[in-house]
């Protein structure tokens, strides 16, 4: 009825629009394909039956009904998947806590203290960022042994918390920077003085920041390889990605590319939510970065 | 309000002063830890690469005898080559499709932030995963590519995509821009979000084309931006290990091994550890010049904005 009113030539241009719009959109599901594709492929194919494991995922997912066999194959390779998983959930856990921990402190006497040298060590640990910790990984391994951490989780952990340190220390100096001083001026005048003046009144106050941090160092701490495969040498103490490079390497020259969904699965799955849950902060941390 | 503000910061800087070292305590822990698991191992780097140091037995002072032989070596110098081709050729694809994506995000409109967060999703899975992945997608006769194209009668026979070099270059190409371009994308969207929209306006006004606007308005506006997404992408490519440890164990002919892949294979396979040392205080370098080379750049951009 009111379109009968509307001129040709409008109708024309809103045709027009209408057409551009549902190519824009069909352009970007198509990308949208591209990047979702490898993770729906992995995660159907890895409910098929332990016989289709072999066989290429066309159709992807499961013909013979929804099974585990993948699951349960991956479970036999190292100590156990339950096994690995927790070594990851530990190692990426207590990164997260010491990182936030550490950070939280160096943040705050970084931002609200003056002492000797402030400036050197600040530069100091931003400047660890330009070395890649690739090229000092062997004296990492001399040192944890001298101090009896080697292929100790806990080693790992605190050779993770490090790398995290410029980017958090960074991060959490400027969250402190942004809390107006009156209000610790106020709460001092209350009668909260350091640790508990920092945890009961600040620490509310730099939480975003203390979220940026905690993804970043969880992320990093789930997903790294080359440090967990030099310095943990003991198969009970693997981390999943390590556990993979077992399952990679197959048996008697057979992959079981079931256990590889399932194992891929299991590690990307985490890495998804933690990053769909908490997506704002996560883009804060990389702007954050990104205007450095 | 602002004179009683005032009033309070005399006492507060003497106060300050007093507890100059309190300051101190906080930063202990972060200074403990980069000394001990950062400035330690990289003078240590240095003193190791000066030495003759097996795994077992003595070690023994060489001098600048690993730095002689670095020089000589040929394997290191095509890891060093093939490691500059893999940079160049990456760095090019993640910019030839993180930019039009970035283009294409930019507006906001329906669904657009659903196709940011879809694209980003490789970006925060670990590169190891993403390999694992991708060297069963790529597989020949249980992954995905090789039997879709013979299924689709595009190829007789399921091509073994990681077999020859050119194919399983391609392939871990792929999965790379696969795995970063979201990144990429998203720096320089903020890049391009930067841009004050009346410029632009003011272009088309003026009677500037679509790629004129972005050739001489668009692209200089963001020279900032697009040299920190390049430096990024340089520095991540120079440290790449894990895709071709993982997807290709080295490659063909062993034609795919990294600087840092050969630095593991002299320190972790053959316990080189002196040679592998040198190697690394080599890495080390290059990676401090590009971070000045940075800097720089960062600061040109600055200048003149």
């Amino acid at each position: 009825m009111t379109t009968a009113k509307v001129s040709p030539s409008k109708q024309r241009r809103a045709r027009k629009a209408f057409r551009a719009n549902g190519a824009y959109h069909a352009a970007g599901i198509a990308i949208c394909l591209f990047f979702l594709a490898p993770f729906v492929i992995t995660f159907l194919a890895s409910f098929r039956h332990g016989t289709e494991a072999r066989l290429p995922p066309l159709p992807p997912w499961p013909t013979n009904g929804l099974s585990i066999d993948s699951y349960l194959s991956l479970d036999t390779f190292g100590a156990g998947i339950w096994q690995h998983t927790i070594n990851s959930l530990l190692v990426s856990l207590a990164t997260v806590v010491l990182t936030v921990a550490v950070s939280l402190l160096a943040g705050y006497g970084f931002s609200r203290y003056r002492f000797p040298l402030k400036n050197v060590l600040f530069v100091l640990i931003i400047a660890t960022l330009m070395i890649p910790f690739q090229s000092i990984l062997t004296p990492l391994f001399i040192i944890l042994a001298k101090l009896g951490l080697n292929n100790s989780l806990l080693g790992l952990t605190l050779v993770y918390v490090t790398l995290q340190l410029p980017f958090s220390v960074f991060m959490m100096r400027n969250a402190f920077d942004a809390v107006p001083k009156e209000i610790e001026e106020a709460a001092r005048i209350d009668g909260a003085r350091d640790l508990r003046l920092l945890v009961r009144v600040l620490l509310p106050l730099v939480l975003p920041g203390i979220a940026t941090v905690a993804i970043f160092a969880f992320l990093n701490a789930w997903n790294e390889f080359l440090a967990a495969l030099i310095l943990l040498s003991s198969n009970e103490k693997y981390t999943l990605p390590v556990l993979m490079m077992a399952v990679r390497a197959g048996r008697l020259g057979a992959v079981n590319w079931g256990a590889v969904q399932a194992g891929v699965a299991v590690m990307t799955v985490p890495c998804l939510i933690v990053f769909l849950l908490l997506q704002r902060y996560y883009m804060r941390g990389l702007m954050a970065g990104a205007v450095k | 309000m602002t004179g009683s503000g005032s009033k309070t910061l005399s006492p507060q800087r003497k106060r300050r002063r007093r507890s100059g070292w309190r300051g101190l305590v906080y930063i202990a822990p972060a200074m403990a830890l980069v000394i001990l698991f950062f400035v330690m191992p990289v003078i240590f780097t240095g003193w190791m690469s000066l030495h003759n140091w097996p795994l077992m037995g003595g070690t023994r002072w060489i001098g600048l005898k690993n730095y002689v032989r670095m020089l000589h070596d040929a394997r290191f110098l095509s890891a060093l080559q093939f490691t500059a081709y893999y940079t160049i050729v990456v760095t090019i694809a993640i910019f030839a499709v993180a930019f039009p994506l970035a283009i294409f995000v930019e507006k906001q409109r329906r669904f657009v932030s659903a196709y940011r967060t879809i694209i980003f999703l490789p970006v925060v899975v670990g590169l190891a995963t993403a390999s694992l992945l991708w060297v069963w997608l790529a597989n020949v006769d249980s992954g995905f590519v090789g039997p879709a194209l013979k299924a689709l009668g595009l190829v007789d026979k399921s091509p073994n995509l990681l077999a020859t070099f050119d194919s399983a270059f391609l392939t871990i190409i792929i999965m790379v821009v696969w795995k970063i371009a979201g990144f990429t994308m998203i720096i320089l969207l903020t890049g391009l979000q930067a841009i004050p929209a009346d410029l632009t306006e003011a272009a088309r006004i003026d009677g500037a084309g679509r790629w004129q606007r972005f050739r001489y308005l668009t692209l200089p506006l963001m020279r900032k931006t697009i040299a920190l997404a390049l430096i990024i992408s340089v520095t991540g490519s120079i440290l790449a290990f894990d895709q071709f440890y993982i997807m290709t164990s080295g490659g063909p002919q062993n034609r795919m091994i990294s600087v840092v892949y050969y630095i593991f294979n002299q320190s972790f396979v053959s316990f080189n550890l002196g040679y592998g040392a040198a190697l690394s205080i080599a890495l080390l370098a290059i990676l401090v010049v590009l971070s000045i080379v940075q800097l720089w750049l960062l600061r040109v951009g600055e200048e003149r904005p």
